[in-house]
């Protein structure tokens, strides 16, 4: 069950078209990485999830319902250009931010106290923002997203501004929401965290969607057959290609202290046992990988395929 | 501000007052009359002392530093037929007011020497000399209404400046408030939540509320602070009082003593006019001008507001505002300099149109009602107003929440104009 449909979404900006009949569907209960390079339009597009703008053709379905004004109430939205009002008072300002969000001050006031004592920062209640560190801020700024529980959350770059301690903590808590029933679109360019928390992607370039998928399928699309093999061989004068099947392609040898690190990419009629029931009887095998590419790689190739130059 | 404010306001109803009591020490002239003439004829005020003195001028001069006089008069003995003779000397300027005063008494005595030389008896003079005080009388509604030019100026300019003040402070703290959130980045958070229309007018509102609390705060505390002083120095409410009056007919303490001793307007004069004014100010209809006070002052306001919020959502930082912020107060400035004009005159066509024109008129018509407006040029330009505000806000809208997304392009008038039309 998808929790939100993009349905053709298109969008212009006086004589530049930011989104050209985009379409996602984002499963309940997932996370789902938006991704693609500056300028893309993936901003554009988060914006209209969150009716900040309007689309000028298309349509957004959150639970099967178009959008309405009150569904503001069910997203949470994490902005990459995110701030606060400096000189309120951090524990003031976020109930005020909460409140904006349909919660009671009650409510509120509860919740704010659990997260910040689990973000240990409670002692900042009563100080101004601005006698807080950026890194602190971010923090206040994630709980305020978080707080109202909504179904639908939005993360824009939510790690920039982190150090790697917290970076980590926010993971676990985005991991956390996932698995308490929250959907989570998560637009970053850190393709490391991409790979470690999403289940889907999409893929936005020059205002067109290009790609999308579930990341381990889209994995297996984009892998070439590559296997790395490293292995040791008592013999001074190795040659591999003199046993190697001829169909088989040796793409790089490396000599390391008294290892050999080979690369050889097969045809997709043969798999690794064919691979290895060729090779076994002549080397003795350290390890052996199948070389699947990162989603930095698949990013970077489908990106630079679609702007030749 | 809050508290501060009213402090400085009554500092400067006070201090004026205070400072005119404190130099009100007596100066003594000493008088050197070669030609005889004025021997004890200078009329003497409280502040202002003269001795007439038998000695050598040179003598007089060397001496100045030893005696504690402040000037010397001197008045060479061919006075009658050149009188530019007659030296002031002091060893520091002396002060304009004490210059005028002995000039002005010299001049008076001179004068009516030489009316006796010429025959002329002095007492007939005084009964030709005729001055003409005019009532002005409103016709309202068939009846007659003593009215007062004086008290409508006043009232009008007042209430014009108020309004200015007004539209210019928290107009800008308006503009202040969006950019500080646009700078802040906290305001995609906040769309986010609620639409930009309710979060521009939010703070429209807002203010106007901060406004008008801070305002009325600081009328009631300046009073508040003026009365307690009033109340500790009872010598200065008398002292007060009088200077007021003075003040509105625009006559200082020294002038009115040199007045009432050339006798140039008897007293009874003046006080019919005092009796006047007060009569024309009890006339003057208190319930309309404070009704049309609060509309002007909170739909110019409105109307004012939008716009600095649509400047401040279009640029990065208060630096960018200067180029949008010009067509925006030229209206204000150009209603300003003009209520001078409508004053003078308050029913002419010009009068008319800018007291309508929404940009012009909650200044100008402020100034206008004061002199009584018909009816109809009052509900035009109301009914006009709010549909100005309307329509402003409507426009602010379009630019505002295309605005305060915009980061780092400085933003031209062409692209304001595109904005309007997404």
């Amino acid at each position: 069950m998808d929790l939100l449909k993009v349905v053709n979404v298109s969008k212009k900006y006086s004589n530049h078209l930011a989104l050209d009949k985009v379409s996602l569907n984002v499963p309940e209960n997932s996370i789902f990485g938006l991704l693609g390079p500056n300028g893309a339009g993936k901003t554009t597009l988060i914006r209209i999830i969150n009716q900040i703008t309007g689309p000028d053709e298309g349509e957004i379905l959150l639970s099967g319902n178009n959008l309405k004004p009150s569904d503001v109430e069910k997203i949470g939205y994490l902005p990459e250009e995110r701030g606060l009002y400096k000189k309120m008072k951090v524990g003031e300002q976020a109930l005020y931010l909460c409140q904006l969000k349909g919660l009671s001050k009650n409510d509120a006031l509860k919740k704010l106290k659990y997260w910040f004592e689990k973000f240990e920062i409670q002692a900042w209640w009563d100080r101004r923002v601005e006698e807080l560190s950026k890194g602190m801020q971010q923090k206040v700024q994630f709980i305020v997203t978080i707080l109202h529980e909504p179904k639908l959350l939005i993360f824009d770059e939510p790690f920039s501004g982190f150090d790697p301690i917290n970076a980590n903590l926010i993971k676990e808590e985005i991991i956390g929401l996932k698995n308490n029933g929250s959907t989570i679109i998560f637009s970053t360019h850190n393709m490391a965290s991409v790979e470690e928390l999403c289940d889907n992607i999409a893929l936005i370039n020059k205002s067109k969607k290009i790609l999308d998928g579930k990341v381990y399928e889209i994995k297996k699309e984009y892998k070439s057959n590559t296997f790395s093999i490293d292995c040791s061989n008592s013999e001074n004068n190795f040659n591999i290609q003199e046993f190697l099947d001829k169909r088989f392609a040796v793409l790089s040898i490396d000599v390391k202290n008294d290892a050999l690190k080979i690369k050889i990419k097969i045809p997709t009629e043969f798999n690794s046992n064919d691979l290895l029931k060729n090779i076994i009887p002549h080397v003795n095998i350290i390890s052996f990988n199948e070389i699947i590419p990162t989603m930095n790689d698949i990013f970077i190739q489908r990106v630079s395929q679609d702007n030749p130059n | 501000m809050t508290i501060l404010g009213p402090i400085l306001m009554a500092a400067v109803m006070i201090i004026p007052i205070w400072i005119a009591k404190m130099s009100d020490d007596t100066k003594t002239i000493q008088v050197i009359d070669e030609s005889g003439l004025f021997y004890n004829k200078l009329p003497q005020t409280a502040n202002l002392k003269f001795k007439y003195v038998l000695t050598d001028i040179m003598k007089a001069k060397g001496n100045f530093k030893n005696e504690n006089f402040y000037a010397i008069l001197y008045i060479p003995s061919a006075v009658m037929t050149t009188p530019n003779t007659i030296r002031l000397i002091s060893d520091k300027q002396p002060a304009l007011s004490v210059k005028s005063y002995v000039e002005t008494a010299i001049q008076k005595e001179l004068e009516s020497l030489k009316l006796n030389a010429s025959g002329i008896d002095k007492e007939l003079l005084k009964s030709i000399e005729t001055k003409v005080n005019i009532s002005t009388i409103k016709l309202q509604e068939g009846r007659e209404e003593d009215s007062s030019s004086e008290v409508s100026t006043i009232l009008g300019s007042v209430a014009g400046i108020l309004i200015y003040i007004f539209i210019f402070m928290f107009g800008t703290q308006v503009m202040r408030g969006v950019i500080e959130e646009k700078t802040n980045r906290i305001i995609e958070v906040i769309i986010s939540s609620v639409k930009p229309f309710q979060l521009m007018m939010g703070k429209i509102v807002g203010i106007a509320m901060v406004g008008l609390t801070q305002f009325l705060l600081w009328i009631v505390l300046t009073f508040g602070i003026v009365n307690v002083f009033q109340q500790i120095y009872p010598e200065l409410v008398k002292f007060k009082t009088e200077t007021n009056t003075n003040n509105v007919l625009n006559k200082n303490k020294l002038d009115k003593s040199i007045i009432s001793n050339a006798d140039i307007k008897s007293s009874s004069g003046e006080q019919e006019d005092v009796k006047q004014l007060f009569k024309s100010i009890g006339k003057i209809n208190f319930g309309v001008m404070i009704l049309a006070f609060i509309f002007y002052f909170i739909g110019g306001y409105l109307l004012y507001a939008s716009f600095f919020a649509a400047i401040g959502s279009a640029v990065d930082n208060e630096a960018d505002t200067q180029q949008f912020m010009l067509p925006v107060t030229i209206p204000i400035i150009f209603s300003f300099l003009m209520t001078q004009f409508i004053i003078s005159n308050p029913d002419g066509p010009v009068a008319f149109w800018l007291s309508v024109i929404p940009l012009t008129s909650p200044i100008i018509m402020m100034v206008r009602i004061p002199f009584g407006v018909p009816y109809f040029d009052l509900i035009l330009s109301m009914v006009l107003l709010v549909a100005g505000f309307i329509g402003s806000t409507f426009l602010a809208a379009k630019i505002y929440r295309t605005g305060i997304l915009m980061y780092g392009k400085k933003t031209s008038y062409k692209e304001l104009w595109k904005w309007l039309k997404y």
